[in-house]
């Protein structure tokens, strides 16, 4: 029964998102205010109906109702009840359930915290939302309907796949999601200004703060996803550059454009088509994210069972979506001016080039991402894109724009003196390049570590932008020093500023650990037996012994490993090869002793020897110096962009305008 | 007029870089990617001597051999018409599994041997990699193979 009312209420959701969306629009663009005052009711009613049918499919896995098909196949009794929770949105159907629970959820936080918007602005945004979220309920309710029946209903379920039964799961998915759709927001503004010709800075201090929302769950979702392929694949690596991984990264880094440019547009009011596109652009990489994914078109770590009807649906949503708001774009564009001028050296063209080099690191991403489908489709072979492809493309349009991170704080808007500022700037940057070269070649000669100019690069780069961010954190608390002392006068500095800086620090950190742990990262692959030893980068590894376990639902053969540095004894270490019961494939857990300045990662590839598997053994260990840092870096862009978002002036704002609600 | 030309410089800059740019782009994917081959195109001769490539299809029965160091493996991949020996030195995906789909990169070595430097198979059990999907499906096909092709 409880099923049935999930789908029920999945159904009447969807007139009820269509009717609001189009009354709301046409509404705002009639003046008519009865219509427009439905907006607010209308997507409030759209997001209860999506919930309580979220909350019937959750009941179902809790209740362990194998009577429904997509819980027979996602769960079972055995599955810990964090993971039945989880196991909602472990497979394509509940995913895209998730999808649309965040999206009614970011309607419903638009819905109240929009107080300042004129009314017809907001019943235009909302109505976009509807709209959008009304695709997603068509989308759900004709290819992927989670509620179905399973007649007769399953004993047992056949569970959920034990890759995915981890902390991850419960974390990586939500924040991701919130990232995703939470460019719906943005784009929802930007149509709606679109619509109504009001493309101003009015606009453009809406639309930050929640593109900075929607921006630092993106960013701590990719981190959180990348974080736990590095302890759960096995293999190490934090990124892999995989179809899916690119799919989340596009939008991150359209948005991180979107974000700078919407600085301009907001300060200066220049940009205003630029930031649209980019608005628009965000949004639809998001869409292409999701077709990627569901539509099984690319091989990749999370193609679920693939079903090219969905991939179709989603590929016309996308059309509608990307064709629509260009076409309005095209009507609307010509009249929205150019706004502020702005010199050749002035913030404005740094933030221009910020965005050429990221748009143009997204067109890279793309075309290696869609490249094999292109080739594929033309009938001339089947081809795939490797690592390098990427690593390539990226360092030589990563390099200037790092070096711009430093240099654009300490530029005027308009116009300012590029010799001025590089006079101030070269004591700082020379300290950076000489501070970046003592290290790689002092542990050339003292350790004996390999010399590479990458290293020296990558590591100035990282120098640089901490040095000016502090740099010009100083000397804005001095300027406005005032009567207190200059601790006083940095905690005065607004929380945008702050935030600004925290996030470009946290870019030095990432850009530090990925330099670092490319370069000099070690890895070895050997046989042991008990009592053998395995050393790398001065870490010793000794197996003991490996031994049986039982899980919940798994058994594992753990490895006891001790763990040794300069002959002193550090921990005991547990890899575990895991089989569980209800599918024939193993998992492999790694034990990782993290750290500050390096994580050692140990890995049980397989037994020697079938028969003994108290014997020898494939291990695989890792040094991974300063592997961490790339995802602290990453918390610390979110850290600013949290710091950022709750800046003063955004929350002032309804009482600026103090219109009613 | 001044500011104008200004723009227009701008203009003409980041053409000229994006220009740079997508140089760069499509000589790095002209390195960097790699075909696809089925075992029976590898044995008539048409993957590349000395160039990345993927090969795919199953792993042969009873055909997987450790060396004596313990982590390099040695074993068949076939499309059930023909078959790639293949050598690979590190640790095996827990997926990889004789019977299974599987995908790997690497060069051909002088002998025949492909040397894989990758090894993948999905993380699904269910899950047949397309491209290995794919070349079974071609060998039946083309009638060389007496097998029923897999459903993916």
């Amino acid at each position: 029964m409880i099923p049935e009312i999930g789908h029920f209420a999945l159904i009447l959701a969807l007139p009820v998102a269509v009717c609001t969306g189009v009354l709301a629009l046409w509404g705002a663009q009639q003046g008519r205010l009865a219509w427009i005052a439905l907006a607010k009711p209308g997507t409030l009613a759209m997001a209860l109906l999506v919930g309580v049918s979220y909350l019937c499919l959750t009941w179902a896995f809790i209740q362990n109702d194998f009577s429904v098909q997509y819980v027979a196949r996602q769960s079972s009794s055995l599955l810990p009840l964090v993971y039945r929770v989880a196991g909602v949105w472990g497979g394509h159907e509940g995913s895209l359930l998730l999808w649309l629970l965040m999206l009614v959820g970011w309607a419903t936080l638009a819905r109240f915290c929009s107080r300042a918007l004129p009314g017809a602005m907001q019943a235009r945004v909302l109505g976009v939302l509807c709209l959008a979220a009304a695709g997603f309920l068509l989308f759900v309710l004709l290819t992927s309907n989670p509620f179905l029946r399973l007649i007769p209903g399953a004993a047992e379920g056949r569970e959920l796949n034990p890759m995915l039964q981890d902390p991850g799961l419960v974390i990586h998915p939500p924040l991701l999601y919130m990232g995703y759709v939470g460019f719906s927001v943005t784009y929802a503004f930007a149509v709606a200004a679109l619509i109504s010709g009001q493309l101003d800075a009015a606009w453009a201090r809406w639309s930050r703060p929640w593109t900075l929302a929607a921006w630092i769950f993106l960013t701590l979702g990719i981190a959180v996803g990348s974080w736990w392929a590095y302890y759960e694949l096995g293999w190490g690596g934090w990124w892999f550059w995989d179809p899916v991984e690119n799919a989340s990264f596009m939008p991150w880094l359209s948005g991180t454009a979107l974000l700078h440019s919407l600085a301009v547009t907001e300060k200066r009011g220049s940009f205003k088509n630029w930031t649209v596109l980019l608005a628009v652009s965000t949004f639809s990489l998001s869409l292409l994210g999701a077709f990627l994914v569901r539509s099984g078109v690319l091989t990749s770590v999370h193609a679920f069972a693939t079903d090219p009807a969905r991939g179709v649906a989603i590929l016309v949503f996308l059309v509608v979506v990307i064709g629509a708001s260009l076409a309005l774009f095209v009507w609307r564009a010509p009249k929205v001016g150019l706004g502020g001028r702005f010199g050749l050296f002035s913030r404005e063209s740094l933030l221009l080039v910020n965005n050429l080099l990221l748009v143009a690191a997204v067109g890279t991403v793309l075309l290696g991402t869609l490249y094999p489908l292109i080739v594929d489709a033309l009938g001339v072979g089947k081809i795939s894109v490797g690592a390098p492809y990427f690593n390539t493309v990226f360092a030589p349009i990563m390099a200037p724009l790092l070096f711009l991170i430093g240099v654009g704080p300490f530029v005027r808007w308009k116009q300012d003196d590029w010799r001025a500022t590089a006079r101030l700037l070269a004591w700082p940057l020379a300290a950076a390049i000489v501070a970046a070269s003592i290290f790689p070649i002092f542990a050339a000669w003292t350790v004996g570590l390999e010399f590479r100019f990458m290293v020296v690069l990558g590591l100035a780069l990282a120098l640089w932008i901490a040095l000016a961010a502090l740099f010009h954190l100083l000397r804005q608390a001095r300027a406005t020093r005032g009567d207190g002392g200059l601790f006083a006068s940095l905690a005065r500095q607004p929380r945008h500023f702050w935030g600004m800086h925290v996030a470009h620090i946290g870019v030095a950190v990432f850009v530090a650990g990925v330099t670092i742990v490319g370069a000099h990262e070690e890895e070895k692959d050997v046989r042991m037996a008990p009592g053998d030893s395995v050393s790398v980068a001065g870490h010793s590894f000794r197996l003991l012994g490996v031994k049986q376990v039982q899980g919940p639902n798994y058994t594992a053969w753990q490895g006891e490993v001790e763990l040794s540095r300069n002959d002193r004894f550090q921990r005991r270490l547990y890899p575990e090869k895991r089989f569980y019961h209800s599918s024939a494939m193993p998992m492999t857990e790694a034990a990782i002793d993290a750290g500050f300045l390096r994580d050692v990662y140990v890995s049980l590839g397989e037994p020697i020897d079938r028969a003994r598997p108290e014997g020898e053994w494939a291990v695989r260990v890792y040094y991974k110096p300063l592997v961490d840092w790339i995802w602290g870096g990453c918390v610390l862009m979110a850290l600013g962009g949290l710091l950022a978002a709750s800046d003063r002036r955004y929350r002032n704002k309804p009482r600026k305008t103090g219109k009613p609600v | 007029m001044k500011a104008r030309h200004q723009r227009l410089l701008l203009i003409a800059a980041a053409l000229a870089a994006l220009g740079l740019i997508a140089f760069f782009v499509f000589s790095a994917l002209n390195e960097n990617m790699a075909f696809f081959y089925a075992p029976t195109d590898v044995k008539a001769g048409k993957a590349p001597k000395n160039k990345l490539f993927r090969i795919g299809g199953l792993v042969q029965t009873g055909s997987v051999q450790r060396e004596a160091d313990g982590v390099t493996a040695r074993f068949i991949i076939s499309d059930t018409a023909e078959s790639v020996a293949v050598r690979y030195r590190g640790i095996l995906p827990d997926l990889f599994s004789e019977g299974k789909g599987v995908v790997a990169q690497g060069r051909l070595n002088d002998e025949g041997i492909f040397i894989a430097q990758e090894v993948l198979a999905k993380h699904d059990e269910n899950y047949m990699p397309p491209e290995a999907a794919q070349a079974l499906q071609k060998a039946h096909e083309t009638g060389v193979s007496q097998m029923p092709p897999p459903s993916p």
